[in-house]
């Protein structure tokens, strides 16, 4: 599959790299992610509880950076397992960009994403008509907890903190391994990719 | 109507109900996933995810480590234990002489997996839902490789099977090319096509199920399954997988709900089912998901083709090229060869004389499920070759459809008729069957219906198929010096018992076709005893001493015709009984409507009272044999030909693309008809498959070989409410060379309806051609090309 997307963080940049480094936010902002663990500068791994129709599965994401040009663009690799539920693999690149809010002239942070994934298994088989709309109503629900998470309440939040609510499918989010990750630097822009790549690839599968 | 008049109630031509029905509606019938048995356990099957990778490990452990799983069992396990390879039960010859290639199919794939849902292990378990968590629990390490899916280039592409170049299975040819390319080369006009025959997924109601049960105390293994063959699928698991000898496995195909050529078939998991047992020492049932079913069954159609067709200034054909590349899957399934090759090249000729033909095709491997006979097997593929071909080129020149068509007929007067592509029509009306559905169908009228369309804002087209299938499989010689690893008769016997019923026993099987009912009316016909009081026997090799089964619509010209042999044995031994009992010689014995009679006399005995006195031989015909039983075979000398002529009428929705059938004629020519309610229902059928495949289904892999038609939300099968009330009616030239005239109709109404659907798409949008199926999207966007030019 193939999806563009982008979204406006209504924050400005430096404001939503603080939050996204901090571990249990973006395991908040996940719907289902279990844990998340950085192996090293480039590789990291997650487990995410995810639904598609009527699939549902604990994935194993594996990711894997690479051509960072902080803080503009990266490109990130990704492997997705869901055992008997199916996989998924491909890339995604990432783009960042600060815009000037219309009326406020306050800073925000545009986030644009391009992936290019293949799915297979039974997601494939029985999901694959449902992917886009998911991918999309999931994506929605993680900015709209990240953005209520950092403080800055979102036009329309009601309905889309509710599906949050729903997402979480009742699961206890936690983050294994923050003790290894460090403040500051390219972690942020990491945490970034990862967030996406991880919801991207998740539902897309 | 027939005019084959009834001769009795309930005989041959009498509209009879369905006997079987009445247990299937109210829940008694009995499928092979409601049997239980003492001690039964359950199989769920571990299957690829990637459709084409190495596998580099099965790891088990954790998946032994659920209370209530009982064994998993790999490849590995399977060849260590010396079950052999799924084998291809038809040997193609290529062009060349030499001998198809064939990759090894083994049944739980260990090295090499080649689609997506290829077995990988058994899991057994103590319920099915612990099976489903074991199965899960196993961990397979696949190292993947990239897919080949594309048809139109998998010659091209990387090899999937090692030394199988271009993943050419075959390339077989038929007919003259010299003399076809001559032909067209002088023409007065060439008609071009390419045309796809979109795959299908056969989908019958029941899925796929096995139960495998070892008797330690015989060493006999019996095998409930689904199949429409339960001979043939002991032959295959004793003589090639050598799962155990033939007399001590019996496989017994219960009720089965709807094959379509889909239980043909040995697969996979009814190999490993009944392996299983044996190895665990406990009775194993597997029954496949709708999910399963649509990876694993073997699916059907799925054609590349491009044709020519060369006519002479006055309309007659001069020859007919076609080049066909034909999916035949990861491996080739049990008929697969023999599906776009044999049954399919050798129809070519269709109704007409086009006097030179020459056909190729190209047999080829892809990374997706196994391809194989689905209703109509080959012959759909070849009426769709024909006459979407005939209509474009009546088109081009400008002549009515239906008039360039009878034009170039195969006459009455021309049967026997030689067809360049090895088959000898016996016997037709081709001309009588489009007069009459040319009248059902009011096809003079369609210039006004089509105004009254445009009117509305709807586009309105009209199509015929002129359809012909060789039915009735098969010679056996003729089938076994082509490749045949079977021959193709069928088996039958008929037992009185003592008090004056008959029981009966047939090689063909019924899994829809109504053989209960219409085999007991012909032997209630031929031996003039009570339809009540005979019963027909199928689908246990335990009772039934051999059969091929039911496919290619063969179950009455050649099941029934084995039924005709053993009958007249009964007549020949009981006139010997009655003529002793009546103190007459046998030949003034006359046999009419069950009773034995001498000739201008009132003595008569009735074939009960003979029945009775050959079991109890108190007087009785010196050195004859009591009792009155009889087995015959039947092997047919020729193929039957069914034809006829369908007529489709559509409406197209000018907004949406949508495609409305608002008609659908259908006359065929049957031969002899014993049924007309269950053959009505057989086309009924039949049309309404082929018009799925016309409009809605098409089973669709992605790139990397996933499939994404893989359940009822994306394939989209047809509905009562997508199909008008169809027209059906038959005209009868009777078959010549089997006892009861008979030809077939299973077949027919999937083999000529897509093409006439299709005509009349193509009419209706003024197009030569869209690739089925005709969606609402492919075509609303002709429809706006249209509009914008």
């Amino acid at each position: 599959m193939e999806q563009q997307g982008e979204y406006l963080i209504p924050a400005p940049q430096s404001a939503v790299w603080a939050a996204l480094n901090d571990p249990d936010v973006l395991a908040r902002c996940i719907p289902g992610c279990q844990t998340m663990v950085r192996e090293d500068d480039t590789h990291f791994s997650a487990k995410v509880k995810a639904k598609v129709g009527p699939v549902s599965a604990t994935f194993d994401v594996g990711l894997e950076l690479s051509d960072i040009a902080a803080p503009d663009s990266y490109r990130i690799i990704g492997n997705v397992k869901g055992g008997p539920a199916g996989f998924g693999k491909g890339g995604a690149t990432v783009r960042l960009e600060t815009v000037q809010d219309a009326q406020t002239g306050a800073p925000r942070t545009r986030l644009i994403y391009d992936i290019d994934a293949s799915i297979g298994g039974k997601l494939a088989q029985v999901g694959s008509r449902l992917i886009d709309a998911a991918t999309r109503k999931m994506a929605d629900e993680f900015f709209t907890a990240f953005s209520a998470q950092i403080g800055v309440p979102d036009a329309d939040d009601g309905p889309a903190n509710q599906a949050v609510a729903d997402g979480a499918d009742g699961s206890p989010a936690s983050v294994a391994g923050t003790s290894r990750y460090e403040t500051g630097g390219q972690w942020k822009v990491w945490a970034v990719v990862i967030v996406i790549f991880v919801l991207a690839m998740v539902l897309s599968i | 109507m027939s005019p084959d008049q009834p001769a009795r109630v309930n005989g041959i031509g009498a509209s009879v109900l369905r006997r079987e029905d009445a247990r299937f509606i109210t829940g008694n019938g009995r499928y092979t996933d409601d049997m239980r048995v003492e001690g039964q356990v359950y199989a769920v099957f571990v299957r690829s995810n990637h459709a084409r990778a190495r596998i580099e490990s099965v790891d088990i452990a954790d998946a032994m480590m659920i209370r209530g799983v009982l064994a998993v069992y790999t490849g590995a396990d399977m060849a260590a234990d010396g079950i052999g390879n799924l084998p291809c039960g038809w040997m193609v010859k290529q062009h060349d002489g030499s001998d198809m290639r064939t990759a090894a199919h083994p049944p739980l794939a260990h090295t090499q997996i080649n689609y997506v849902g290829e077995p990988v292990a058994i899991v057994i378990a103590q319920t099915i839902e612990i099976a489903h968590q074991g199965a899960d629990a196993v961990v397979v390490d696949y190292a993947e490789q990239s897919a080949v899916i594309d048809l139109a280039t998998a010659t091209d592409s990387e090899e999937i099977h090692p030394g199988i170049t271009h993943n050419l299975a075959y390339e077989w040819e038929l007919g003259d090319r010299a003399a076809t390319e001559a032909a067209l080369a002088t023409a007065a006009h060439v008609t071009r096509l390419d045309l796809t025959n979109n795959r299908l997924i056969p989908n019958a109601i029941e899925p796929r199920a096995a139960l495998g049960i070892y008797d330690a105390h015989t060493g006999e293994h019996i095998l409930h399954t689904t199949s429409q063959n339960p001979h043939l699928a002991r032959l295959i698991l004793s003589a090639f997988v050598k799962i155990a000898p033939e007399h001590k496995l019996r496989v017994i195909a219960p009720d089965v709900g709807g094959g379509f050529g889909s239980k043909i078939f040995v697969y996979s998991e009814e190999t490993s089912v009944i392996w299983a047992a044996r190895k665990i020492r406990r009775p194993v049932k597997w029954t496949a998901s709708r999910s399963e079913a649509f990876l694993s069954d073997a699916h059907g159609r799925d054609h590349l083709t491009h044709v020519e067709l060369g006519l002479d200034a006055h309309g007659l054909f001069v020859g007919m090229k076609v080049h066909t590349v034909a999916n035949l899957g990861a491996y080739l399934s049990t008929f697969g060869s023999a599906v776009p090759t044999y049954l399919y090249g050798t129809l070519l000729a269709g109704q007409y004389k086009t006097p030179n033909i020459f056909v190729e095709v190209q047999g080829v491997y892809t990374n997706t499920s196994p391809v194989d006979a689905y209703r109509g097997a080959g012959r759909p593929e070849a009426t769709y070759v024909v006459e979407r071909i005939v209509e474009n080129a009546a088109r081009e020149v400008g002549m009515d459809p239906a008039a360039l068509r009878r034009l170039n007929m195969i006459q009455p007067r021309d049967f026997p008729y030689q067809t360049p592509v090895a088959l000898v029509y016996d016997i037709g009306d081709y001309e009588k069957s489009l007069d009459r559905a040319l009248t059902l169908a009011d096809y003079s009228g369609f210039a006004a219906r089509q105004a009254e369309s445009e009117a509305r804002g709807k586009r309105r087209g009209i199509g015929l198929a002129c359809y012909i299938e060789a039915c009735g499989l098969a010679p056996s010689k003729l089938a076994i010096a082509l490749g045949a690893g079977v021959g193709l008769y069928e088996s039958g016997e008929v037992r009185f018992n003592p008090t004056g019923s008959v029981t009966v026993f047939t090689g063909s099987h019924s899994h829809g076709q109504g053989h209960e009912t219409t085999f007991a009316q012909v032997v209630s016909d031929q031996l003039g005893v009570p339809y009540e009081s005979v019963e027909i026997v199928h689908g246990d090799t335990g009772r039934v001493e051999f059969g091929l089964g039911t496919y290619g619509s063969r179950s009455l010209a050649v099941g029934g015709s084995a039924l005709i042999k053993a009958g007249e044995k009964i007549i020949a031994k009981g006139r010997k009984i009655a003529a002793h009992l009546m103190e007459a010689s046998e030949d003034s014995v006359d046999f009419a409507d069950g009773q034995f009679a001498v000739r201008d006399s009132n003595r008569r005995l009735t074939i009960q009272e003979i029945a009775f006195a050959s079991y109890v031989p108190g007087n009785y015909p010196e050195g004859l044999e009591p009792g009155l039983s009889e087995k015959a075979f039947y092997d047919p000398q020729n193929f039957t030909y069914p034809a006829g002529t369908h007529i489709a009428e559509v409406e197209i929705d000018g907004e949406t693309g949508v495609v409305t059938l608002v008609s659908f004629v259908a006359v065929d020519d049957f031969g002899r008809i014993v049924n007309p309610l269950v053959v009505h229902g057989q086309v009924h059928g039949g049309v309404a498959q082929g018009v799925g495949q016309a409009l809605f289904e098409h089973g669709f892999y992605d790139h990397t070989g996933q499939l994404l038609t893989g359940s009822m939300m994306d394939y989209c099968m047809p509905r009562a409410d997508d199909l008008p009330d169809f027209v059906v009616d038959t005209t009868v030239t009777h078959c010549t060379h089997n006892p009861l005239g008979v030809k077939g109709c299973g077949e027919a109404g999937a083999i000529g309806s897509p093409a006439a659907v299709m005509n009349a798409v193509t009419h209706a949008l003024g197009v030569s051609e869209v690739a089925m199926p005709a969606t609402p999207e492919k075509i609303w966007r002709i429809l706006k090309q249209q509009a914008a030019a």
